[in-house]
């Protein structure tokens, strides 16, 4: 016998891979789910799975910096007496104070001001920092309805209903505990220092024919002056999205599985909701269906990161996008500069996301005094309007290899797939191919 | 009193109308006749004004009402001053689901019954209900008094977060984390004194008072099923 047996490596399996094992242990140890922020981590059919053809014989392009390339967008053209128009189609998503520190969102409100766009308030009301730095801002209506008043309802450029969230579509938000600081607990009016549960369902309405009654409500409160948004989670985007239109949107905002979120159940975050890519088209076979594209624009967010993801996302019918991990990022979120402390906490620079937790080195997801200091306000909001500056640039050097005098004109026509999955989502051939899966 | 007909005028143009009103203005009592059930009738009124409302009202009445005292003499639809900030809404008659959801100050009355979600997410009004409420109520109820002259509904008070109800009928079924509570000098205080605002006759001393628990404040993996 031959006692010099070769091994095999060592072989983990791919279904209890090392993430899987260590959730386990770590379930069996603390008896309670994961909570984290940020969107869904696995790999999805997305944007990068898409490719401009750009022009060639049949397509004329247009000279680079020289040639025109409008980005502007015009928001709330349906029944607001006032829509907003904003100079790039990339708005800042809601991300509420509370999740946020106030430095935080002036820096949000500070960089959309410099770069021509909107930002959106969140879960948690409107604070002065931001409505003083933000020249657009829209303002959240939410089923927790925490620090929800009329006088900041008229001081908004625009109202978002907020009907649900890519990273959890059917959830409800939390703040836990340590993050209710006395600032925070007093414009939710709740004792300091408990764990908050925001509602999943509206108070006081319910289906979309309640809540066609309810955005009638608004516009006579603020004098149907303002845009109206719906914002729903990637869960049924056409039924969702016609349903949006018939209660009265003037704009809708879906919300792709990618999206981040301040604090969720991981599972819920990687198993509820359907993809970014699965949803844009059919929120745009909705409007086209109802007569309603670019009359009832259409804003879609979760996962957007840089100028080639705009515009794919403008290619298949969007109007404008929203980001909220990319924005946090340009503030400085998991910034490998703070390395040692990430590690501390038992994370690494890229992977932080137990923002529930109130401690972030960056100094974002934090309320605590100290740690919200790092975070110059002035400084992170030039650093997000030259993020939103890049992405602009970028959208329009691949509109303009199309051949597109403004970023709208983009068109499915100008895409292709590379794998099977994003062809059948996005409804654009195959690259190579002259096949659409299912048509 | 200045007489408003909402059927030829519209909601649209009464609500206007009153929403230009400057505070100081003479013109303080206004009566609307014919709301024949329209919505958002009266809805972010700002100001020390009457507002008056011959008949049944739609959904959302009074809603984020601030300083107004808005009597409506009839019946009110889901959501009657919902967000409310101060002031005074009175239903005559009944009200329907989600009667003052969200409010955040004022008192809102309601002299017949209030339907389910009565108070939901109130997070500071007062709201003293002449009958009965229906199942949910209080849910979610962060901040003020809810007062119920009848019997309440199904799991009243559940996830109650510091708002306190006083029931004078029966409440047999309380939701998670709301528990019967002591009624002591200072609750009696004030309890008269909402009955006395809210013009409401009943004893204080036929009252209980409800509130939260406060088990499910920081999440505890032992109380889980409450959840
Ligand atoms: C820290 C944080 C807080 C958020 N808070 C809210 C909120 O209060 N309301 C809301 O509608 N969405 C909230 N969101 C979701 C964003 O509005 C948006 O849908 C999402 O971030 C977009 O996806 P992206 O992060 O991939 O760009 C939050 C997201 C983050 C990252």
């Amino acid at each position: 016998m031959d006692t010099n047996i070769p091994r095999t490596v060592p072989r983990k399996s791919a279904t209890f891979d090392d993430y899987t094992l260590s959730e386990i242990r770590r379930a069996a140890s603390t008896g309670i789910y994961d909570i984290r922020g940020g969107g869904a981590k696995r790999r999805l059919p997305h944007f990068d799975d898409l490719l401009f053809l750009g022009a060639s014989m049949s397509r004329y392009p247009l000279e680079g910096y020289r040639e025109k390339c409008g980005t502007n967008v015009v928001l709330g053209t349906r029944f607001a007496k006032k829509p907003i128009e904003l100079k790039i189609p990339i708005t800042i998503a809601g991300m509420s104070f509370g999740s946020l520190s106030a430095q935080a969102k002036e820096a949000l409100g500070r960089g959309a001001s410099i770069a021509g766009t909107s930002t959106t308030t969140g879960d948690g009301g409107m604070t002065p920092e931001e409505r003083g730095q933000s020249k657009t801002l829209v303002y959240q209506y939410l089923p927790s309805r925490y620090g929800m008043n009329p006088d900041d309802l008229r001081k908004a450029d625009a109202i978002e209903v907020v009907v649900g969230q890519g990273a959890k579509p059917g959830g409800g938000g939390m703040l836990l505990g340590q993050k209710i600081s006395d600032r925070v607990a007093q414009m939710r009016c709740l004792p300091k220092g408990i764990d908050q549960r925001s509602a999943c369902r509206h108070p006081d309405w319910t289906g979309p024919d309640d809540l066609e009654i309810k955005i009638h409500e608004l516009r006579e409160i603020t004098n149907w002056e303002k845009p109206i948004f719906i914002k729903v989670g990637g869960a049924r985007p056409f039924y969702d999205v016609a349903l949006s239109v018939k209660a009265g949107a003037d704009v809708v905002v879906v919300d792709g599985m990618q999206g981040g979120t301040a604090a969720t159940q991981e599972v819920f975050i990687e198993h509820v909701g359907q993809p970014t890519l699965a949803c844009i088209r059919p929120a745009v076979a909705a409007l086209q269906e109802l007569g309603m594209h670019r009359k009832v624009q259409l804003i879609v967010s979760g996962g957007i990161r840089n100028g080639a993801d705009v515009a794919k996302a403008l290619a298949l019918g969007a109007d404008a996008v929203s980001i909220g991990t990319a924005a946090l990022v340009a503030l400085g979120d998991n910034d490998p500069r703070w390395e040692a402390e990430y590690e501390k906490l038992g994370s690494t620079a890229g992977a932080y996301d137990d923002w529930h937790e109130g401690r972030d080195p960056a100094g974002i997801t934090t309320q605590d005094p100290e740690l919200s200091k790092r975070l110059d306000p002035v400084l992170a909001g030039r650093r997000l309007a030259n993020y939103l500056k890049v992405m602009t640039l970028e959208a329009q050097t691949i509109a303009r290899a199309c051949g597109k005098s403004h970023v709208h004109n983009l068109e499915p026509e100008d895409l292709v797939a590379l794998t099977v999955e994003a062809a059948a989502m996005a409804q654009v051939p195959l690259a190579g191919t002259s096949w659409i899966p299912g048509k | 009193m200045i007489e408003l007909d909402l059927k030829s005028e519209g909601v649209r143009g009464v609500n206007s109308r009153l929403h230009s009103l400057p505070k100081n203005t003479n013109q303080r009592h206004w009566l609307l006749k014919n709301p024949q059930g329209q919505h958002a009738i009266a809805c972010g009124l700002d100001g020390p004004f009457t507002v008056e409302i011959a008949g049944h009202v739609g959904f959302y009445c009074g809603g984020m009402n601030k300083e107004a005292e808005i009597i409506i003499h009839g019946h009110a639809g889901v959501g009657v001053a919902e967000n409310m900030m101060s002031g005074l809404v009175r239903v005559t008659g009944n009200a329907s689901e989600s009667a003052g959801a969200t409010g955040n100050g004022g008192l809102l009355v309601i002299e017949g019954d209030a339907s389910s979600r009565c108070g939901i997410s109130m997070k500071g009004i007062d709201i003293v209900v002449g009958g009965s409420v229906g199942h949910m109520s209080a849910f979610m109820a962060q901040r003020g008094n809810l007062v119920v002259c009848g019997d309440a509904g199904e799991a009243l008070g559940d996830s109650i977060y510091e708002a306190r109800l006083y029931v004078k009928g029966r409440a047999e079924n309380l939701g998670a984390d709301c528990i019967e509570k002591e009624m002591r000098a200072e609750h009696r205080e004030e309890l008269e004194k909402l009955l006395e605002r809210a013009k409401i006759k009943a004893k204080v001393k036929d009252f209980r008072r409800y509130g939260s628990a406060r088990q499910l404040y920081n999440f505890n993996i032992d109380h889980a099923d409450a959840y």
